[in-house]
């Protein structure tokens, strides 16, 4: 009795044990990337970082005023298209997603999450670029849009599911009809959550690099157009880091930590939302 | 090819529905089976019987919410004011306005105020409606007995509310859109003695102006409450049927199938 009672107490410790490791090994990568980007971008970074464009080489000082505002485009560009369409397509899996059609959506879906996106960038390449004889702003949010969009259709669904039957019987029973009872019961219901569903693709395309290589292609001078090539800070950073001077890497450094902030900035923000939405119905 | 009787047939009152050899499946699972009753006009039926017996089935018939749920179905007619409901072209959502349905738990729109949730029906039933809804919501609420409770907090979340007070909420969701019937499907099983007494004094209100179904697992509810009770109870295929149906102090002093008085007497169910 006493023996195996302590054998169950030496494993559940041992156990304990483990699991805080690991969890102290992702918290640690986690800090680790922040605190890198910190100690080798903060001291850059500053309001001439922001307000100014990219000077020429040799040339102390510069920013990415541009690239933070061709960011900024490119990603509204892609929640403009991915949002609605990603809405959409989720109110559709969740309410009428039943049958095959349904399935095969899913399926998709999930594909299409998994899909490098690269290849997505690459796609778009063919699709529009190649065809419109230009890289563009355009084709680079259409690109990011298309990672958004799987991301954003399946938190949708999964959110409006969520929403207890007793609530659409009860407008059904009120003579509400099936598409009005969508629209004004269960996707305020699920409104919490579908921004976070949302927030949370904004912040994963922030970031994205490689589609845009292909797309948006990066522009030195500024915004022109949507039909133009548009300047975007990943793009700047991975040019920045893989050149030789010492002045671009520092930049580099200074437009990731910037990444890293507004990234981790949407993801509190996601924390704080969801926090009050389980203490207003608790 | 009816089977009516005489307990079946409207005495001198008027028949406000008449339900018609109605069968209903939740895919293949056969729920309801051959029911014929008619419910008077001004007048509170209760349908009692054991679990799974088809109550809430027959209920949700009523309204056509049965088949709102994946792959139930309903055949048979009811009729209301002598039209039937299922007939090909009648569009569901018009039954639903005519007859309204509160349910066993509390369900208020939990993204609504208290206004909100009473104007509900009259708001969403379409995008142009541009009327004020704030007398009709009064009356409702005055109908639901909740007025002067809620009157200072018409703005305050629906959800925020006792038990109780979100019960009478959803009935007067239910008659701000001025229904003809009103199912109410266990509408006290959730709520303490008080509150259950308050529903019935309400629905004995009600009954003056609508016609009520109730469904109750409450014999003395039943008793209390309904001028008329039917009696259902799962066949050997586990389809409900009809078994006695009447006027309420007969079918409790003096039941006719001893089958309702062994369920009546509570010798099972």
């Amino acid at each position: 009795m006493i023996g195996q009672y302590t054998r169950r107490k030496v494993t559940n410790y041992l156990m304990l044990t483990l699991c805080g490791l690991a969890t102290l090994a992702a918290i640690a990568i986690l800090l680790l990337v922040v605190g890198y980007t910190a100690v080798n971008g903060l001291p850059y970074l500053n309001l001439e970082f922001i307000t100014q464009t990219a000077r020429p080489l040799g040339e102390p000082g510069g920013g990415m005023r541009n690239e933070i505002i061709g960011t900024l485009i490119l990603v509204g560009l892609a929640s403009a298209i991915g949002l609605p369409v990603g809405l959409l397509a989720g109110s559709f899996l969740a309410e009428y997603g039943d049958g095959r059609v349904g399935t095969a959506v899913r399926l998709v879906a999930d594909v299409l999450t998994g899909v490098p996106s690269v290849v997505i960038g690459i796609f778009v390449y063919i699709i529009m670029v190649r065809s419109m004889g230009t890289f563009s702003a355009l084709s680079g949010g259409v690109a990011l849009a298309i990672i958004m969009l799987p991301i954003v259709a399946r938190t949708t669904e999964e959110m409006m599911r969520l929403i207890p039957a007793t609530y659409r019987e009860a407008a059904l029973a009120l003579g509400i009809s099936r598409w009005r009872t969508i629209i004004s019961v269960v996707i305020p219901g699920a409104m919490t959550g579908i921004v976070t569903g949302s927030m949370l693709a904004v912040a994963r395309i922030t970031g994205e690099t490689a589609p845009l290589i292909f797309t948006a292609l990066g522009n030195r001078f500024g915004f022109s157009g949507l039909l133009n090539p548009i300047a975007a800070m990943p793009l700047q950073i991975w040019r920045y880091a893989t050149s030789a001077y010492d002045t671009w890497h520092q930049q580099a450094w200074a437009a990731s930590f910037l990444l890293v902030i507004f990234v981790l900035f949407i993801n509190i923000s996601v924390r704080w939302l969801t926090a009050r939405r389980y203490g207003y119905t608790r | 090819m009816s089977h009516e009787t005489d307990w079946e047939r409207p005495l001198e009152q008027r028949a406000k529905i008449v339900v018609e050899r109605l069968n209903a499946w939740y895919g293949p699972v056969h729920a309801i089976h051959d029911i014929s009753l008619t419910i008077l006009d001004r007048r509170i039926t209760a349908v009692i019987g054991p679990s799974g017996c088809g109550k809430s089935t027959l209920l949700r018939c009523l309204n056509r919410m049965h088949e709102v749920q994946p792959g139930a179905r309903a055949q048979g007619e009811v009729l209301l004011n002598g039209e039937n409901i299922y007939a090909s072209g009648v569009d569901p959502v018009t039954v639903r306005r005519r007859v309204g349905m509160v349910f066993q738990r509390p369900n208020p729109f939990p993204t609504m105020s208290v206004f909100d949730n009473v104007a509900a029906g009259l708001k969403l039933h379409s995008l142009l409606s541009r009327t004020r809804f704030a007398d009709t919501v009064e009356r409702a609420l005055r109908r639901a007995a909740l007025w002067d409770e809620v009157k200072d907090k018409l703005k305050k979340n629906g959800a925020a509310l006792s038990g109780g007070q979100q019960q009478r909420l959803c009935i007067a969701r239910a008659l701000a859109v001025e229904p003809e019937v009103l199912l109410m499907d266990e509408p006290a099983s959730a709520l303490d003695p008080m509150a259950t007494l308050a529903i019935e004094d309400l629905m004995r209100e009600l009954v003056q102006d609508t016609t009520i179904v109730i469904v109750t697992h409450n014999m003395q509810q039943a008793a209390r409450v309904s001028d008329k009770t039917a009696f259902l109870l799962a066949n050997a295929q586990g389809a409900g049927e009809l078994i006695e149906y009447g006027d309420t102090p007969q079918v409790f002093t003096n039941p006719k199938d001893e089958r309702t008085e062994a369920y009546i007497t509570g010798r099972f169910g």
